[in-house]
């Protein structure tokens, strides 16, 4: 897992959760640089659907994925209302499109599960456990091999 | 306890480890690129109470600084330690003929350079 | 980072720059140009590079460098001549202490028994003669130190108690030496009781300041080591009187008239008050060359630069955006704020150029790797090669310098090994043996331009025609021009395989230099003449930050296509456009047919004009790949972008270079032309031919 301990020294983690279709999702706070509204995007040519092109971000020219797409769950129609989450994993920013922001959740590890096998294996690449807290049931995302995946030319060419 | 050394070397690296050693050791460590430039880091800097030169150097060697701050300077008495090699006596020898007060071989272990300054500066 | 490692990374930083130093002054030895002062930076270069790589423990660099230092110094003394054959041999040892420094960076063994045994060679030669010259200074001083070295291994019997008599000179005081220190440092081996003796101290009328009257008689206890001790004294061997004597277990404590060393000791009257000697020989202004005003710098790191020259581009694109509002309103008062603007946009190219001027450097660096890489090959091939520097302060940006190393050593290889003829077969032609390769860098209208040129044999273009039939690059009926088969070399695929050595036929051809070049934003130019030689041109941006752009529009979107590759705009008939093919289409510009291509099909843009003849049509020239048109739907303006990569947030797309932000804020994508180009043309060219022939 790329998270690192909290500073109470805790075995501890906070996620960001937020929503796409409904599922809830979460990304180690410690990754997230800031949040910002959706803006239009430039396209790129020969990338796949889910990369939305590239943003401004203060002289930075910035990636934004369609987070729901990336996992297989059908693209987002943005709009206004939606954000875009910065994350700096490994050496890479990217933005991730997703429908909004929820909470801020800490969660110990001894909260976090294995990833059921059945679930859908293009989303089970990105999973790093799933968490369950009072009844809701988060998916922790891992931002490094997320980001991380962009720059590997499989995925990309298959889908352009 | 802390001194104000200036360190005369036209290597980077030996400057650097000098100024980790010394600063390591709570002392102020002043730099100069060459004898020209130590004449004049001297001349701005009253309260050098150490030096430590190297011997080869562009436009004005060890040997040269070391007499100019002996016979030139208002900082006569100040103890000059020389940076040699232990495959160099001869020029231990030039160096004290020329005023040096002592010499580190190189390469030094922090301690034996503080051993050094300890021997010359009070 | 740990301190020690960081000192590490500056070190080897430093050998780069003491052995481009070292080199330098060799070559100028080769030529016979070297001063006094020459020699001695190659001299110190190597003992710089020694002295730092003891402190790291690399024993090998370190005792290769002590050997060649030595010669060096042999050769600074002036008991070495440095003749031909002696400098040949430095040169060598150079290119060796180079390998040294790479392996101590990043492992590896390096053979280095010959060149050391060929340096000491040329110091044995020497060694009478410095025998003879150093005995005398080696005699004068330094014997007691041996004396009291052999006395170390003396008294067995001592239980660690000593008796010292210390009787300073004039001279250990005119050194800045003081007793005092000396018997505190003995207070770190054992108990001390220090006597001062004032015996000899006469009369104030008679006291000489400069002479030295105090002595100290001392006794230690508790000290088992006696070498301690003598390090102690160390640095006033020579100065003074030194009796150390071990006083036997059974002998009583000496005397008790003692001054207790903390906290009271006599200082001699003469310290601080040491007379300078008469003689003044040296001075600053006397001592050798030291006029020569060494110029100014500051290391600052990268980052901080790149930083500067961002916020100086977002500061551009503001202005531009400003530009374009006002513009928009275009009112009374809008005269008076234009002026302004143009004045804040003046400003703002000055400020953004001697930003981007931080971070160029002299192409010294990568030139000064090349003579080495030259004589390697000439004794590979066997040919004679004088290579001459030129324009080596010429200054680049960084980026430039540091990628420019492969394509330039490919360039050389293939002068040497392809270009230039054996000895004989020169003389045969009535050239010189010797072969010259000129390797020169010079600023030329905004950019920067390089040139390997070589006096061989010139490129024979019936071979490289007849290769490239034989690879299937073009058909053998083709027409070509002198310049498009030159080009052909640096096609993917080509290599002439007759003269394939272990020099360029490395696996990789001229195509990787091209390719090197065209990354860097540059193109590469070709002149050849038979039998008279070669020259090889890069024409390189000075600065990979900004490029002149043409905006245009495709669609709802913007690109911008680099004014470097751009012939000129047209605006083309509907008869001017004839389809080729089962997809191609061909433009007639005046009289000759271009190959034309539509940058929203090949981008799957859509929305836009889908007619050519209804839009604008761009002709472009790409490296290697000839001329094309780029059918777009209008032009939007012109300006200078600065670049910004996203490949390090994400990866390189085929096709675009770079992207940039426009003066609305919104990104743009600026497109790679020769990758574009290459492309379709590789997919169309088989097509194209196949239906000319036809």
């Amino acid at each position: 897992m790329d998270a690192t301990v909290n500073q109470t020294g805790q075995d501890r983690r906070q996620y960001i959760t937020f929503l796409a279709t409904g599922q809830e999702f979460g990304a180690d706070i410690m990754m997230i640089r800031e949040i910002r509204g959706w803006t239009e995007t430039t396209a790129l040519p020969h990338v796949p659907a889910y990369v939305r092109g590239v943003i401004n971000l203060r002289g930075m020219v910035l990636p934004v994925i369609d987070l729901k797409a990336r996992l297989g769950l059908g693209m987002t129609a943005a709009t206004a209302k939606h954000v875009i989450i910065v994350v700096n994993a490994g050496d890479r920013t990217v933005g991730l499109l997703v429908d909004a922001v929820s909470d801020i959740l800490t969660v110990s590890t001894s909260e976090i599960q294995a990833v059921p096998d059945m679930v859908h294996e293009n989303q089970n690449e990105y999973v790093d456990g799933i968490a369950v807290l009072d009844g809701r049931m988060v998916t922790l995302l891992s931002m490094t091999k997320l980001a991380a995946s962009l720059g590997a030319d499989k995925g990309l060419d298959q889908a352009a | 306890m802390g001194k104000t050394i200036l360190t005369v070397d036209d290597s980077r690296t030996m400057r650097d480890m000098l100024k980790l050693a010394l600063s390591g050791a709570g002392h102020t460590v002043v730099q100069a690129e060459d004898g020209v430039h130590g004449v004049e880091v001297l001349a701005a800097s009253p309260m050098v109470d150490v030096i430590i030169t190297d011997i080869n150097m562009p436009r004005m060697d060890g040997y040269g600084f070391i007499e100019h701050v002996r016979r030139k300077s208002s900082h006569k008495g100040t103890p000059i330690l020389v940076l040699t090699t232990e495959s160099e006596p001869a020029k231990k020898l030039r160096a004290r003929d020329a005023g040096a007060t002592g010499w580190i071989v190189k390469p030094f272990d922090p301690e034996k350079l503080l051993a050094a300054i300890r021997r010359v500066s009070p | 980072m740990d301190p020690m490692e960081s000192i590490k990374q500056t070190y080897f930083q430093e050998c780069d720059e003491l052995l481009l130093a070292m080199e330098e002054g060799l070559i100028a030895m080769e030529n016979g140009e070297a001063d006094s002062e020459a020699i001695n930076a190659v001299f110190r270069a190597v003992h710089s590079i020694k002295g730092g790589g003891g402190a790291f423990g690399f024993e090998t660099l370190v005792s290769f460098a002590h050997v060649f230092e030595t010669v060096l110094d042999h050769v600074r003394s002036g008991t070495l001549a440095p003749e031909a054959d002696v400098v040949k041999v430095l040169l060598r040892a150079g290119d060796t202490l180079a390998d040294h420094v790479a392996a101590a960076r990043s492992g590896g063994f390096v053979a280095d028994d010959e060149v050391k045994s060929e340096l000491s060679a040329l110091s044995n030669a020497e060694a009478e003669d410095l025998s003879a010259s150093s005995a005398d200074i080696d005699g004068l001083n330094f014997a007691p130190v041996m004396i009291d070295l052999d006395g170390s291994a003396t008294p067995p019997q001592t239980n660690g108690n000593w008796r010292i008599r210390f009787v300073p000179k004039a001279g250990l005081y005119a050194k800045a030496n003081e007793p005092f220190l000396l018997v505190r440092e003995l207070t770190r081996l054992g108990t001390v009781e220090a006597t001062p003796d004032t015996s000899r101290v006469p009369s104030l009328a008679a006291l000489d300041p400069d002479e030295s009257y105090l002595s100290w008689n001392i006794t230690l206890k508790g000290c088992e080591d006696r070498q301690k001790i003598d390090d102690v004294f160390e640095f006033v061997t020579g100065d003074c009187e030194l009796d150390i004597e071990a006083i036997a277990a059974a002998e009583p404590d000496p005397a008790p008239a003692v001054v207790t060393i903390a906290d009271d000791v006599v200082l001699p009257a003469e310290m601080g008050s040491v007379e300078a000697a008469p003689t003044e020989k040296r001075s600053v202004a006397a001592s050798g060359g030291a006029e020569t005003q060494v110029r100014q710098t500051i290391r600052v790191d990268l980052d901080k630069v790149d930083r500067l020259v961002n916020l100086v581009g977002e500061l551009v694109i503001t202005q531009a955006m400003l530009s374009q509002r006002v513009t928009d309103y275009s009112s009374q008062q809008g005269a008076a704020v234009t002026a302004g603007l143009n004045e804040l946009e003046h400003l703002l190219r000055e400020l953004q150029e001697a930003v981007m001027a931080i971070r160029t450097q002299p192409v010294k660096s990568v030139f000064q790797r090349m003579p080495r890489l030259v004589r390697e090959l000439a004794a590979q091939t066997n040919k004679q090669v004088h290579l001459v520097l030129e324009g080596e302060a010429t200054e680049v940006d960084k980026t430039v310098i540091e990628r420019l190393g492969e394509p330039l050593t490919h360039m050389i290889r293939n002068a040497i090994d392809h270009g230039l003829e054996m000895p004989d077969e020169r003389v045969a032609a009535g050239k010189p043996p010797e072969g010259t390769v000129i390797l020169s860098a010079e600023h030329r209208s905004g950019r920067i331009v390089i040139e390997v040129s070589d006096d061989g044999r010139g490129i024979d273009r019936d071979r490289v025609k007849q290769k490239a039939v034989e690879k299937g690059l073009i058909s053998a009926n083709e027409n070509l021009s002198e310049e498009e088969i030159d080009n052909l070399i640096f096609m993917p695929g080509f290599s002439t395989a007759g003269q394939i050595s272990n020099i360029s036929g490395r696996g990789v051809g001229l195509d990787v230099v091209r390719r090197n070049i065209v990354e860097l934003g540059g193109r590469i130019g070709i002149g050849s003449t038979a039998g008279k030689g070669s020259r090889f041109s890069f024409t390189l941006p000075l600065t990979l930050a900004v490029l002149d752009g043409m905006i245009v529009a495709v669609g709802d979107q913007t690109f911008v296509l680099p004014l470097s590759h751009i012939i000129e705009s047209l605006l083309p008939k509907a008869s001017d456009i004839r389809s080729f093919g089962a997809k191609g289409t061909l433009l007639n510009v005046r009289g000759g047919y271009v190959p034309m291509i539509s940058v929203a099909e090949l981008l799957g843009i859509e929305g836009g004009v889908t007619d050519p003849a209804a839009g604008v049509v761009i002709l472009v020239e790409s490296e290697g790949a000839g001329r094309m048109a780029l059918a777009v739907d209008n032009i939007v303006g012109q300006r200078q972008v600065v670049i910004k990569s996203f490949e390090s947030n994400f990866r390189h797309i085929e096709g675009i270079a770079a992207a940039t932000i426009l003066g609305d804020g919104r990104v743009a994508l600026i497109l790679d032309i020769d990758g574009l180009v290459s492309r379709c043309r590789d997919g169309r060219r088989h097509e194209m031919q196949q239906a000319v022939g036809a």
